[in-house]
């Protein structure tokens, strides 16, 4: 078990850009993008041992994306949130792929429904929407005037 | 003479020519809803499989998004229908952690046993489905005996039999029937009594070991590289009861064993759900008799709103791990909320553990997994 104190420092020496948010109920890890896949391979392979990535999502706060990722691990139980911004032009991030396999299946979910790219990602397809639909349905700004969801 | 068994255990050369693409699905008696599986064959062995899914995606995240926070629980019974009161546990903790109402104690133990109840009722289902699957007809009918007994017992709860819902925030809905307690004691006695037959029926069965038996093996490595949950992940001996791990409600306070198993195959997967059947009746047992009195519902406002943040909760469903996740700007509704659905991942992990084996073993490697179409799909 590491204190949180050690688990920053920890963090810091991998990635000297990240910054911290601790208002939730896990250490929040926001990181840059181009160093998410350093930051996660040491995570995993490190001394942490983060080896069970329980969720992987995105969420769109308007002026750009935000991956977040939840990790904990089987042996010392400890969890903790990893977030990377990605912008709303731009949209691709490092695939987590080859460091969890669960990551497949969620990647290509994101993929479909916020439009995010995936660099390396072996099979980008779409996983559960049909191949014409058109539009990401879970941006914001995604409106459907025949399938209406919305109340 | 040809000599088929020879070129079906040679799989060093397999090229394009002689593969075979199967569709199995979306409408296939042993995937049990709408899945659509790409199997690639050479002769009878297993190349690769592509699951297609989205046959039945409802958009329940998109949603939520538009529901207030009363109203989205019940959304949730339409994923995992098979343990509706989970799900509703799940959302209803959230929303109790990010408010914090305090639930009174009555409640608590209620929830429990009706979580244990679905636990039972949906391990059930399975195992009379899973044994048709696999050619078995009559442990269908035993199952659902007493499978009629827990439907029964959640008729009269909350009025309904199936995609029930009880459990809101700070509490549940209405009091318990009067009957409840009586009924509950009726079906543990009855169930303790004809497990046996299951035992006989199934487990000591000799066509239905050497089908299950080193069938669809999962390393624990491979589990926790999947994110597979629930009996899957327990049978290779990885353990991840969030009941132990992260106690809700009062699993802390009741004595219960976390069902581990290391072979990882179909048989220990079938093996876990049948224990954990005798675990659940364990947990009712303790707490039918000691449900305190006083109030079944928290003091609460009219309008939910979930403080600015991100929050989330995991309860331990039929099937392995449930998350929620909401993210909330301080309204009425979700800003974005995402359901962590264990058959989501345990799915994810088919093709590594069907790649190899016959096209007959897919049946028990699928069967074993549990998957629930709605609760993958969303």
């Amino acid at each position: 078990m590491m204190t949180q104190d050690e688990i920053k420092e920890y963090i810091f020496s991998i990635a000297p850009t990240v910054s911290f948010d601790e208002t939730g109920e896990w250490l929040n890890i926001i990181v840059d993008a181009t160093q998410l896949k350093l930051l996660m391979t040491a995570l995993r392979t490190g001394k942490m041992q983060m080896d069970y990535l329980f969720c992987l999502t995105c969420v769109d706060v308007k002026t750009h994306l935000t991956m977040v990722y939840h990790l904990s691990a089987t042996t010392h139980r400890q969890s903790m949130v990893i977030k990377a911004n990605v912008s709303r032009e731009q949209h691709s991030i490092e695939t987590l792929c080859d460091i969890w396999r669960t990551a497949d299946f969620l990647e290509r979910e994101v993929f479909e429904m916020f439009g995010v790219t995936f660099l390396n990602h072996p099979d980008l397809r779409r996983l559960i929407l049909e191949d014409d639909f058109k539009g990401f349905p879970l941006l914001k700004d995604f409106e459907d005037p025949i399938n209406m969801i919305k109340l | 003479m040809y000599n088929q068994t020879e070129i079906l255990k040679d799989t060093s050369e397999l090229g394009t020519e002689g593969e075979l693409v199967i569709n199995m699905g979306p409408q296939h008696p042993a995937t049990h809803g709408v899945l659509h599986l790409v199997v690639t064959l050479n002769g009878e062995t297993i190349k690769k499989i592509e699951p297609h899914l989205g046959y039945i995606h409802r958009s329940i995240e998109k949603m939520c998004e538009s529901l207030t926070y009363r109203q989205f629980i019940y959304v949730t019974s339409r994923m995992d229908y098979l343990s509706s009161h989970i799900n509703n546990l799940g959302c209803a903790l959230l929303i109790e952690k990010g408010i914090q109402i305090e639930v009174p104690d009555r409640a608590k133990v209620i929830r429990v046993i009706l979580s244990e109840l679905t636990r039972i009722a949906s391990h059930e289902l399975w195992l009379g489905a899973m044994a048709m699957d696999l050619g078995a007809f009559t442990p269908f009918f035993y199952a659902f005996r007493e499978r009629e007994m827990i439907t029964e017992i959640m008729e009269d709860t909350c009025g309904a039999r199936l995609t029930m819902n009880y459990i809101v925030p700070g509490g549940l809905m209405y009091d318990l029937h009067p009957d409840f307690q009586k009924k509950v004691k009726a079906f543990v006695k009855q169930f303790k009594a004809k497990v046996t037959e299951y035992e006989d029926l199934v487990t000591n069965n000799i066509i239905f070991q050497s089908r299950t038996k080193g069938v669809g093996i999962l390393s624990a490595e491979d589990a926790i590289s999947f994110g597979c949950t629930g009996p899957v992940a327990r049978a290779s001996g990885v353990s991840c009861d969030i009941r132990k791990i992260y106690p809700y409600e009062v699993y802390d306070k009741v004595s219960f064993n976390e069902i581990l198993d290391t072979a990882g195959d179909s048989f220990a997967r079938y093996m876990v759900r049948v224990k954990e059947m005798n675990e659940s009746i364990h947990i009712i047992e303790q707490l039918i008799d000691n449900i305190p009195d006083g109030d079944f519902v928290g003091k609460t406002k009219n309008v939910l709103k979930l403080p600015k943040g991100e929050f989330y909760t995991r309860v331990e469903t039929a099937r392995g791990e449930f998350g929620v996740f909401i993210v909330s700007e301080g309204g009425t509704t979700p800003h974005r909320i995402k359901f962590r659905s264990p058959g989501f991942s345990n799915l994810s992990a088919l093709n590594h553990m069907a790649v190899g084996s016959k096209i007959g073993d897919l049946m028990a490697t699928m069967g074993t997994l549990d998957l629930v179409i709605p609760d993958i799909d969303r």
